[in-house]
């Protein structure tokens, strides 16, 4: 057995560490290193509660909307008021322009460059590959021409927020009481042209057909029929490199899926319910946000008194690096005590999508079935915002007035692009004397937990081949733990908030 | 020959770089190309990780790869001690703050983008566990990571990028000026801001400046007024052409109805007041336009306040037009 240690990762947000142990040539055990602490947690003590929505953003540079959005359904809670119809509208359409920008991000400029690595040199695809998705950086050669597009196309898209936030990342348009930022009926059609160009660089290049077609796609067999009829398209590549590489069995992940729900309606209703997915199960169930827990017994921070692991609402942050037995700077949060995936799966999987629900009843939750359902969701919120768009009422208001409470506590529940994000606050003397955040990949790349249990990258990286061939001069490598990494989209400067 | 650039993040969100992306231009790797910018190495866009990456490090340390510009992105973190073991790059063991003192040694440009690389900015917020500050300062003293004397290859001080986040355009403009020559200590600011965007104020080009002219307010979010007297902007003393060079397309966040909360200043993370609320000593705003004697500013507002048109007071309360400006016609012949 020998012991391998990868990092530092790039093309994942902020910084990774995987240490791993390698039997017969394939993983045997990982252990998932957050090397980065940044405590934003306890910098939010004793300030102005609408000071969080200055701060927050500053957690993540990649899904600063979702960070506001969560402060602000948490504050709206403590404050006791509902945002006016056009503040939900520009906010959910700030945050699903957010949420597509990074799975767009995600599936050209972080995940995809992987297969253009020296270890697929002879694969005969790997010409095509280079030529759409080579990287942008390093030596750029003359490929890249579908991640270039991308990055084009993802500038003028944020134009949505530039106009509605002002600016990304780290917009403060995002209130309690709604938005800052009126929407005129000009600038609503010029947004109505920002989505059409989406619109037309997924249809074109992604998928080859009509989105609303894709987000139809209801099973396996459906998804290679389209990528028969439409072989050109990105889509179809990423099938025949999957089926090469074999995605399908690449790192499945723990078999339970949490989701926080995703964009309310015109009745109030989310597209996407919130809930919890058992792979055993039919149905989804009910999420009870009570049973969330954080353990910090392998993380670099102080363990409550008893050890136990504790609500957010009762949970503390206190950095301690010279814990014995810790290795991350990210807590363990816990599900009913069970370890939980969470990003568009899961989101998919609750929503009761068939085609994801098709793909992980064959192969279970591994990176192919990650991938797919980041694509999918981009032909679905296209059309959702859309609608948003069009329900925004230029001459009706988009903030509501409210006064702060002395004291309150408040949850904030959303979606991030990577899964569901959760904050915890408590006003006293009108200022926040309590704050704990859970992100996304603090669910997905958790360390093990009291009982030992490992978190959801360390068990979904059992078993990958360490399949790079090594020279001298260069330790033991593996595609295939890049692959299995990058498919959960990672936000590590999240993970250390 | 191309400028050689090296990207390394530390204790920041990332934002920068997210930043970058937005640039305005249909083809961002193509645009670096023609501007004589080469990417060594980018955490987000290079497909070289871990050793390959531990392996370039090295051959910059060593001479053998040329380094021109060290771009650092993010708070130095220091703690847990002094001992910068809250950043361990990962797979080296090392704390960052010993890899970014040694390469800066090695760069001719050593360049911090953004402003927790520059001061520390909200990476070093109270209670700062975490030791945070900036490449060559913490908050406004010089100082810092590298220390107040210390200069590049070039003789440049470390140029300070600074903005929560930065607009592509500064960091690409810097890029391309360092690459044709013409960016020199007299382009940078006592700060060590490149001065191209800041001297001018966020204030230039604000939309708000005729209700600002009247002392027409703004009274909660989403009015269309003057957000500096009683919504926290300070928009007249920061140095940033955000209005000029406007955010993703139309943007800037006074345009979007929120404080300027000047992020190109050192500790602006911790004014002392909320964010959202304009702290003021007798009714009057403490922070005034820096270089305007206070007695005019009061005599001038109570004057225009009095001369304000009734489009102007009633707009400024409104979230969109509701008294449009007056159309003149001549009376036909």
């Amino acid at each position: 057995m020998t012991r391998v240690i990868l990092g530092p990762f790039n093309r994942v947000e902020g910084d990774l560490e995987v240490q791993l142990t390698v039997r017969d040539g394939r993983v045997h055990e990982a252990h998932v290193t957050a090397p980065m602490y940044r405590g934003f947690e306890r910098m939010l003590l004793g300030h102005a509660p609408l000071d969080a929505l200055t701060i927050v953003p500053r957690i993540c540079g990649i899904c600063s909307v979702s960070q506001t959005v969560a402060a602000a359904q948490a504050l709206a809670q403590a404050c006791q008021v509902q945002m006016p119809p056009n503040g939900q509208w520009a906010t959910q359409l700030m945050l699903a322009c957010e949420n597509l920008a990074d799975h767009l991000t995600h599936f050209y400029v972080f995940f995809m460059p992987d297969f253009t690595r020296a270890v697929y040199a002879h694969r005969p695809w790997v010409d095509e590959a280079r030529r759409r998705f080579g990287a942008l950086a390093g030596h750029p050669g003359a490929g890249g021409a579908h991640n270039r597009a991308a990055l084009a196309v993802r500038a003028r898209w944020f134009e949505l927020v530039g106009t509605l936030g002002g600016k990304w990342p780290h917009t403060g348009a995002i209130m309690p009481g709604g938005s800052s930022r009126a929407l005129t009926g000009s600038e609503r059609v010029r947004l109505r042209m920002r989505m059409r160009e989406m619109r037309a660089f997924l249809q074109d290049t992604l998928f080859g057909g009509a989105l609303e077609d894709v987000a139809a796609l209801d099973s396996l067999l459906a998804l290679r029929a389209w990528c028969q009829q439409h072989p050109d398209s990105d889509l179809a590549f990423f099938m025949t490199l999957a089926d090469d590489t074999a995605l399908a069995e690449l790192g499945r992940g723990p078999d339970h899926y949490l989701s926080h729900g995703a964009y309310p309606v015109d009745d109030g209703c989310l597209s996407w319910p919130r809930g919890v997915w058992h792979a055993a199960s039919t149905q989804p169930e009910p999420l009870h946000a009570l049973h969330i827990t954080e353990d910090t017994r392998h993380a670099w921070y102080s363990d409550p008194p008893g050890g136990k692991a504790l609500h957010p609402m009762d949970g503390h942050t206190l950095p301690d690096a010279d814990k014995p037995g810790a290795y991350s700077w990210n807590k363990a949060p816990r599900l009913n005590g069970q370890v939980i995936q969470t990003g568009a799966l899961a989101r998919q999987l609750v929503a009761g999508h068939p085609l994801l629900h098709d793909v992980t009843r064959r192969h279970g939750g591994t990176v192919l079935a990650r991938v797919l359902a980041r694509l999918l969701e981009m032909a679905r919120i296209v059309p959702l915002m859309e609608h948003g768009l069009d329900r925004i009422e230029p001459d009706a208001p988009f903030h509501r007035p409210h006064s702060l409470p002395q004291q309150a506590e408040g949850v904030g529940l959303i979606e991030a692009a990577r899964g569901a994000l959760g904050h915890w606050l408590r006003i006293d003397d009108a200022k926040l004397s309590h704050y704990q955040i859970i992100a996304p990949t603090s669910w997905n790349f958790s360390p093990r937990d009291a009982h030992g249990v490992p978190g959801a990258l360390e068990a979904a990286l059992v078993g990958a081949p360490m399949d790079e061939p090594t020279s001298s001069d260069a330790p033991a490598d593996s595609v295939a733990v890049q692959h299995i990494v990058r498919s959960f989209d990672p936000c590590m400067v999240c993970t250390v908030h | 020959m191309a400028l050689n650039v090296l990207w390394l993040q530390s204790g920041g969100c990332g934002g920068c770089s997210m930043s970058l992306l937005c640039a305005d231009t249909p083809d961002l790797p193509a645009q670096l190309h023609a501007g004589g910018i080469h990417l060594l190495w980018h955490p987000a866009l290079a497909l070289a990780g871990q050793h390959e990456l531990v392996q370039l490090l090295n051959a910059c340390l060593d001479g053998s790869q040329t380094l021109d510009v060290l771009c650092v992105e993010g708070a130095l973190l220091r703690g847990p001690n002094g001992s910068g073991r809250f950043h361990r790059m990962a797979g080296t063991g090392l704390p960052m703050t010993e890899w970014v003192r040694r390469l800066s040694q090695r760069a001719r440009y050593v360049m911090a983008v953004g402003s927790c690389a520059a001061w520390g900015g909200f990476s070093a917020s109270a209670p700062n566990d975490t030791e945070a500050c900036g490449l060559q300062f913490e908050d406004e003293h010089r100082g810092g990571l590298l220390g107040a004397d210390f200069t590049a290859g070039s003789g440049l001080p470390v140029i300070n990028v600074a903005g929560c986040p930065t607009h592509p355009g500064w960091v690409i403009d810097t890029w391309m000026m360092l690459a044709d020559g013409s960016l020199n200590r007299d382009s940078l600011d006592s700060l060590g801001r490149p001065r191209f965007y800041t001297d001018q104020l966020v204030h230039h080009a604000c939309t708000r400046n005729e209700y600002y002219e009247y002392k027409a307010s703004a009274a909660q979010p989403s009015d269309l007024g003057c957000l500096m007297e009683n919504l926290g902007c300070k928009g007249t003393q920061a140095h940033a052409d955000c209005n000029i060079r406007l955010w993703n397309g139309q943007g800037s966040c006074v345009r979007a109805g929120y404080a300027c909360i000047s992020c190109t200043a050192p500790g602006f993370q911790d004014p002392g007041h909320a964010f959202h609320i304009t702290p003021k000593l007798a009714g009057i705003p403490i922070g005034l336009p820096s270089d305007m004697p206070k007695a005019w500013f009061v005599a001038l507002a109570s004057l225009s306040k009095s001369a304000t048109p009734r489009r102007v007071k009633v707009n400024s309360h409104s979230d969109h037009v509701v008294v449009p400006p007056m159309t003149r016609r001549k009376p036909p012949r």
